[in-house]
């Protein structure tokens, strides 16, 4: 028996959570609302974590999401520093690391992921990874103490970021990639090439297709030990080798999980619950296929639709074309859409040399995907054509 | 309602121009520019959709 909540449970008070919050009321919904939230800061923004706060640029209040008067008028009741350790959908009641039992009526699941880290790195001082603003700033501290080395592993989208920042603050900078070239998978071998020729020309000395075998030290990291047998001296290491959801407090539950929390095509994953952002794994319907996405723009939408679903079951599914940005160095990269290493890459206005460019994807003849170098207004008119489901041809003929 | 965009947030990243192209427009110079700073009624859901999809929180609505 399906029916709206009266109360709603948020669990995991940042992006898409705090959305869904404000989503709720903006819907209407006047009935009580929680946030819980695992970390004891006001939900924050984390892309600024790579970029202006850990460059130095920026304090860590201008990254706030939100601020306790704004809560308070929008009636949104936080628990800050609250984990949740375990869910009984029987009873709908959550178990807290503080041994409390609290009912719930709707939930919206939205604890996100948490960064993979290097086994046996544990206890080794310099050694991080980034995802929260604890991190950021015990990764900002090292970095202010102007090491010798820093050595990132892995060049994806977070790795790419801190090599720029670091190099913005003139250290000394090794990035280690396991793939040839940096990104292929997600932008094919041509551009993430392009990708990978960027942090050469800012004098990151870019080590691909070589694995880190061990990050050592006394104590204190000292080198990076690669899989060629080659070594690197470190003072500082930044591990971004991608994330994992935060799903273990779900064990046991009945729900299902695969790599997140599955949903169905409305980020429905049982009656009065919802799943969103960087955990929740959903059919979109756009592009026929089963994702998780791990953007901002994704968790903000994601969290909104989540909660629209609870209150009204003809809220239907959740479509978006994936959008993110990562900047690096004074580059604006975009990508929009959901590109395959082996899609088809066109590059349509501007020129990959000067690094100003946009480049569409095209699958089975739709455009499938658009990345741009500092051409946004050309990356959302393209993701506007996916959206519409148009053909690669029309695509190609597009005049922007 | 007066649109009213802090250009010291804004990146430039034409996602309120996604929304309403005819009030918000990414130019070649990679700037943002607002083509309709006062629009009517029956464009308060979009632009309010803007400031809440906005990556900056850069645009606000001023109420004069
Ligand atoms: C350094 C960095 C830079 C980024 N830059 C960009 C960018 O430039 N562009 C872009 O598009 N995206 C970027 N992203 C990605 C974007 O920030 C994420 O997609 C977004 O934060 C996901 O939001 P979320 O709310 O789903 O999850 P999260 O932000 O991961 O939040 C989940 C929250 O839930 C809490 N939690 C977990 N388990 C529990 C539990 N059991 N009980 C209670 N609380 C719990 C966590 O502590 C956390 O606060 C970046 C991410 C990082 C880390
Ligand atoms: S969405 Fe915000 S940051 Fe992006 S162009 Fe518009 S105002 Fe600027």
């Amino acid at each position: 028996m399906t029916r709206t909540p009266r109360a709603v449970t948020i669990v995991g008070a940042s992006l898409a959570g705090l959305n869904a919050a404000e989503a709720l009321r903006r819907e209407g919904f006047d009935g009580p609302v929680t946030l819980i939230g695992a970390e004891t800061h006001l939900p924050y923004d984390r892309p600024p974590l790579s970029k202006q706060v850990l460059a130095g640029d920026w304090e860590p209040e201008r990254a706030a999401l939100t601020d306790p008067e704004e809560l308070e008028e929008d009636g949104i009741e936080a628990r800050l520093g609250v984990r949740a350790t375990a869910l009984d959908l029987d009873a709908r009641q959550l178990a807290l690391h503080t041994g409390e039992t609290v009912e719930f009526d709707g939930l919206v699941i939205a604890t996100g992921a948490r960064c993979r880290t290097m086994p046996g790195t544990e206890g080794i001082g310099g050694v991080h990874v980034l995802r929260s603003l604890d991190d950021c700033l015990a990764l900002r501290a090292d970095f202010e103490a102007m090491p010798q080395r820093v050595v990132v592993v892995g060049a994806g989208f977070i790795g790419a970021e801190v090599a720029a920042t670091a190099r913005g603050r003139g250290l000394d900078v090794t990035m280690v990639e396991a793939l040839p070239t940096p990104l292929s998978r997600v932008l094919g071998d041509e551009m993430g090439e392009v990708c990978a020729e960027v942090h050469r020309d800012h004098g990151v000395d870019l080590r691909t297709a070589v694995g880190v075998e061990s990050i050592s030290g006394d104590g204190r990291v000292e080198r990076v030990t690669l899989s060629d047998g080659s070594t690197i001296d470190a003072d500082v290491v930044v591990v971004g080798i991608g994330v994992i959801p935060n799903t273990e407090w779900l064990d046991g539950s009945g729900l299902e999980v695969d790599d997140g929390v599955v949903c169905d095509a409305s980020c429905l994953a049982a009656d009065r619950v919802t799943a969103a952002g960087d955990v929740a794994r959903w059919p979109n319907e756009l592009f026929g296929e089963t994702m998780r996405v791990e953007h901002w723009d994704n968790a903000a939408q994601q969290g909104a639709h989540a909660a629209r679903r609870l209150l009204d079951a003809a809220a239907g599914p959740f479509t978006p074309v994936p959008w993110f940005w990562s900047d690096q160095y004074d580059r604006k990269i975009q990508l929009a859409g959901r590109v395959h290493g082996d899609d088809e890459v066109r590059v349509v206005t501007g020129s990959v040399d000067e690094r100003r460019f946009a480049a569409i994807y095209g699958r089975a003849g739709r455009i499938v995907g658009v990345l741009g170098f500092n051409r946004p207004r050309h990356v959302m008119r393209y993701r506007a054509l996916i959206e519409q489901g148009a053909s690669f041809d029309e695509a190609l003929a597009a005049e922007y | 309602m007066r649109i009213v965009v802090d250009f010291d947030l804004c990146e430039s990243n034409a996602v309120c121009m996604q929304i309403a192209p005819d009030i918000f427009e990414v130019r070649d110079d990679d700037f943002l520019y607002i083509l309709n700073e006062t629009p009517g009624e029956a464009d308060r859901a979009r632009v309010e959709e803007c400031v809440q999809r906005c990556p900056k929180q850069a645009i606000s609505i001023a109420e004069d």
